[in-house]
């Protein structure tokens, strides 16, 4: 492709075109290396990079032009083999102007129209601005897109980064709607494996004999149907993160595969007997109890203690205390901002009913209820009545999901309405008997407030409480007002 | 007499000079030639361990590789000659130093440019 004066693509267009032409408006440095790990070619932004000029570096050894932190021990280019892909660092290198330079390094083994090795191409990222931009990103009380300040949530924020920063499998569990899916985005954008990619998969999602295939891929051929080769998300996910949402939900047979993958990170694709080796890091998520599905059998213990090598849970919101007051008025900016409405805040009554209400579908919930409150609320306050009435209307007792009552239809599935706690032995009779009893006592035996409290016209009120049996003898027949 | 240190990697000028586990020491002669010479090895590659062994051996000239601002600075303030950014062989540094040509930025390496 290249001479050593005059770098040439040959053969892609009808003329040879000079390498110069196509890659020194590249944004990255590109640096071309023969078998024996020596410049050919550097473009513009290399020379820029790295200080050399491209006459300067060409025929010398490439550690003494690159000069980056992994050159010495840890070269790319000694991990890059016959199957893998491209072998990426984040890495750092000291150029000519004497700056240490933050850089993503993704070195590629270039081969013949045989097969046959015949250099080496290097890719350099230069992510100064983006650790700029990482700098300004820092707002207080966040990380990433997850907000929160209270004791429970601050304790998390303090050890994420140091667990970003490892190449170690991370389980997160916490409820339905905590932000499992945001805190596992989070780290992978804090790691050195930010610019690779993250693949999210949802193991309850597909059925088993789709999810062998949709994970770990296969060969055309291994079953009816497979016209291809199908790369797998392992792969897709090469010098990245693969997020297997919904772990739980894994069938055993595929635990087993997960878990040899864990081992030796080498994937068998569907129908091959060649394993193929993968840069990836493993990040799982569950709102079940692991531990209670291994007691069950119906979770590889070893596969629990691979995973669990980083355990983080997020709390529950109700357990944030503080947080509901900040994530509300987050999201009340965030959707006034996005609607192009001009709401100042919650009247003291939406903010009380909001700050009590126990939200058993988490972070989530309390955004769908803003979303749903900005949308409705036409004036400059949110009251009571823009709340969704599924909170206004019965005050009744809301009870947390336990964490294995959710069906198996992953982390998108939301909680729509409370649980409500049924009464032994009763129903809805009884439970609106005990509801107007209690509104009353509220209400101090005033049946006008009582129907206030309880969302109802004092005649559905009076109807109500004839039904039940409530009015006095004297009431049953008459129509009477109350006092 | 001038005392030389050179963070070396093998046999050629380590790339960077924070990431050098090895130290070549040479005493130069009044003649300039090298009358003394001598290689140490380091707990860990790291420029502060650097910076301290180029002071606590009193040496007069430093040639390294790639070195950051602050190291390079730091060095000068402490009347230490460095010549940075050089691409050579040890003994090609040597040779240099014997003939006064070395500069920094030196590119003393052979090329092998194939095609």
């Amino acid at each position: 492709m290249a001479s050593a004066r005059r770098a040439l693509i040959s053969g892609l267009f009808p003329r040879p075109v000079e390498c110069a032409a196509v890659f020194n408006d590249l944004p990255n440095a590109v640096v071309f290396l023969s078998f024996d790990r020596r410049v050919l070619y550097l473009n513009r932004a290399a020379e820029v990079l790295t200080g050399l000029s491209r006459e300067d570096a060409q025929g010398l050894p490439c550690r003494h032009v690159v000069r980056s932190s992994v050159c010495a021990t840890q070269c790319p280019l000694d991990d890059l083999s016959r199957d893998s892909g491209p072998v990426c660092r984040q890495a750092d290198v000291i150029n000519r102007d004497r700056q240490r330079v933050p850089v993503r390094l993704c070195s590629v083994m270039l081969r013949d129209v045989r097969g046959a090795v015949v250099g080496f191409m290097e890719v350099l990222e230069d992510l100064r601005s983006l650790d700029d931009l990482e700098t300004r990103k820092g707002q207080a009380y966040q990380f990433g897109r997850i907000v929160g300040r209270s004791p429970a949530m601050e304790r998390l924020f303090a050890i994420l980064p140091g667990i970003a920063q490892t190449d170690s499998s991370v389980l997160i569990t916490g409820e339905t709607g905590t932000g499992k899916d945001l805190l596992a985005e989070a780290i992978h954008q804090l790691s050195a494996r930010a610019k690779g990619p993250f693949v999210k998969v949802n193991c309850g999602a597909l059925p088993e004999t789709l999810l062998e295939s949709e994970l770990f891929g296969h060969q055309k051929g291994a079953f009816t149907g497979a016209t291809e080769n199908k790369p797998g998300r392992f792969r897709l996910a090469h010098n990245g993160t693969l997020f297997l949402t919904e772990i739980g939900d894994l069938p055993l047979p595929l635990q087993v595969k997960l878990l040899t993958f864990l081992d030796d990170h080498v994937i068998y694709p569907l129908g091959s007997t060649k394993g193929i080796r993968v840069d990836v890091r493993v990040i799982a998520a569950t709102h079940r109890d692991l531990q209670a599905m291994v007691r069950d059998g119906k979770f590889r213990q070893d596969l629990l203690y691979r995973l669990n090598v980083v355990r983080v849970h997020i709390p529950p919101l109700r357990e944030r205390g503080e947080d509901i007051r900040l994530l509300l008025d987050h999201f009340l900016a965030a959707f006034v901002s996005d609607f192009h409405k001009h709401i100042k805040g919650f009247s003291k009554d939406a903010l009380k009913c909001l700050l009590e209400y126990p939200y058993p579908g988490n972070v989530r919930e309390l955004k769908n209820i803003v979303e749903y409150a900005v949308n409705v609320c036409q004036e400059e306050t949110i009251q009571i009545h823009h709340l969704p009435s599924y909170m206004t209307e019965v005050p009744v007792k809301i009870v947390a999901p336990p964490p294995e009552s959710r069906e198996a239809g992953g982390e998108e599935a939301v909680s729509e309405a409370p649980v409500v706690e049924e009464e032994k032995g009763g129903g809805w009779t009884s439970l609106e008997r005990r509801l107007i009893v209690e509104a009353l006592v509220r209400a101090k035996g005033r049946r006008g407030r009582a129907a206030q409290i309880l969302g109802w016209g004092r005649s559905t009120l009076w109807r109500k409480m004839k039904q039940h049996g409530l009015l006095e003898r004297d009431e049953n027949g008459s129509s009477r007002g109350e006092s | 007499m001038r005392r030389v240190v050179v963070p070396v990697h093998g046999a050629e000028v380590a790339p960077r000079f924070d990431l050098a586990a090895e130290v070549w020491i040479g005493l130069q002669g009044p003649d300039g030639s090298f009358v003394e010479e001598r290689t140490v090895v380091l707990p860990q590659a790291s420029a502060e361990t650097l910076c301290h062994l180029i002071l606590s051996e009193g040496a007069h000239v430093l040639v390294c590789g790639g070195i950051e601002q602050e190291y390079f600075d730091y060095l000068v303030w402490k009347k230490v000659t460095v010549y940075d950014g050089v691409i050579a062989t040890v003994a090609a540094v040597k040779k240099a130093l014997e003939e006064g040509t070395l500069t920094s930025g030196a590119i003393l390496m052979e090329r092998h440019i194939e095609g």
